[in-house]
């Protein structure tokens, strides 16, 4: 039995902690808002984009010309795979579950006897993968320190990435992220950026027979289009990964304030029954001296 | 029946209004949208989208470059930053000139693709200066 101080000490250690997960949660539920608003806010031109790129991948389908981000390289050898991950853990398993399944895409893709290469966003995922997969990683890029991912680091990974692509280093790219589903499901995603997946079948505009005209010409337009349409889309998953994140703090952080109250419960349990055996202790001492006199 | 009118920037939609009559610029010159106008996918440079009410303009804005989607009743400008002409800083514009400047003789000439990029820019960074004066 641990005397009354040592559990007096623990108690007080539980709850402080507990404090701080539910201050956690707190900000994790504030910093989740703002991810959702901005990826809302985000939606509109995403929707435009792919509006315009089907208009011009249709009008340019089955030219030899059509660039390599619209159809790849033609081969198959080299895979980029693109983890994100956020930069901070204690968000329960968001970071493992990207982590794995990056490692377990590695590995069958080698099996299958191609080249796998890792550009890792975040640092969590960094560190991970670099445990196992150290060879692979090609680059990493970090958000620590930053307050909101904006356009503008989606641009940069696009370009890079294009770059790559141009260069001839790889020939296929594909994204792992955490898919925002709700606060309690992130939904790990592997996403084919490259060659560019035929953009989602949606409502076609009816223009009355009539057909786009481009100015100037559709294969123009498309050179500068692409590069756009892939920040895009690694704007849109950095932004579903930075929601995922918060969300899997906050229902991480839930739990732990759960469990930090299930045992200051039993904890006070244990130092209530402690305290009335001691005061018991004392009566029976004290009644059996009285006795003895 | 006038056009309805979008600016979306990848961050946000900027501003969504029906006008009129918007002249956009257009990459191979100046293009004024009314409504009927035959459906288009243009690309824009650097330049100023003037809003027109009646024959009066009534909102002008800056755009450094972009696309637009152009149909018979609407039109669509997918653009990185829109500034209305009224915040446009003319130390800001020129500072972006001269950037654009020593990008441009920094640049690869021998690669066709990052020489046009450079020359779009400071052809992007001018109409800003011209915007701000």
């Amino acid at each position: 039995m641990p005397s009354l101080k040592a559990l007096r000490t623990r108690i007080n250690s539980v709850k402080s902690t507990q404090k701080i997960t539910s201050a956690m949660k707190m900000v994790a539920a504030s910093k989740l808002r703002r991810a959702q608003q901005q990826a809302e806010a985000a939606r509109p031109y995403a929707e435009r984009m792919d509006r315009m790129l089907r208009a011009l991948a249709a009008s340019v389908a089955g030219s030899p010309t059509a660039p390599p981000l619209l159809v790849g390289t033609g081969q198959d050898k080299v895979h980029l795979l693109i983890a994100v991950t956020a930069d901070r853990g204690l968000a329960g398993a968001f970071n493992t579950q990207v982590g794995r399944a990056t490692r377990n895409l590695a590995r069958r893709l080698e099996s299958e006897g191609k080249t796998v290469k890792i550009l890792a966003v975040g640092r969590k995922g960094r560190d991970y993968l670099r445990r196992e997969l150290a060879s692979r990683i090609v680059g990493d890029v970090t958000y620590a320190g930053k307050r909101r991912i904006d356009f503008g680091d989606a641009q940069e990974l696009g370009i890079r990435i294009a770059g790559m692509l141009a260069a001839g280093e790889i020939d296929v790219a594909t994204i792992v992220y955490n898919r925002f589903q709700s606060v309690i499901a992130q939904i790990v995603t592997e996403q084919q950026i490259i060659p560019a997946p035929p953009p989602p079948e949606g409502e076609a505009e009816d223009l009355h027979g009539a057909i786009y005209e481009f100015e100037p010409d559709e294969e123009t337009i498309l050179a500068k289009l692409l590069p756009q349409a892939l920040a895009i889309q690694m704007y849109r998953s950095l932004l579903e990964s930075a929601a995922g994140e918060h969300g899997a703090r906050m229902s991480a952080m839930d739990n732990a304030t759960r469990n930090a109250g299930d045992m200051i419960k039993r904890l006070s349990q244990n130092y209530n029954r402690a305290r009335q055996a001691n005061i018991t202790k004392e009566l029976i001492e004290i009644i059996s001296g009285a006795e003895a006199v | 029946m006038p056009v309805s009118l979008e600016i979306v920037s990848p961050e946000k939609l900027l501003l969504s209004r029906s006008v009129d009559m918007v002249v956009i610029p257009a990459s191979e010159g100046d293009m004024g949208v009314l409504e009927g106008h035959a459906p288009m996918i243009v690309m824009l440079r650097g330049g100023t989208i003037d809003l027109y009410e009646g024959d009066k303009i009534v909102e002008r804005l800056f755009v450094d470059g972009g696309f637009a989607e152009v149909t018979p009743e609407r039109c669509t400008v997918l653009a990185n930053n829109a500034i209305p002409i009224a915040e446009v800083n003319k130390a800001d514009a020129e500072r972006r000139l001269a950037e654009a400047e020593a990008a441009y003789t920094a640049a690869d000439k021998t690669d066709t693709a990052v020489e046009d990029a450079a020359t779009d820019a400071i052809q992007s960074a001018r109409a800003m200066v011209e915007a701000a004066g």
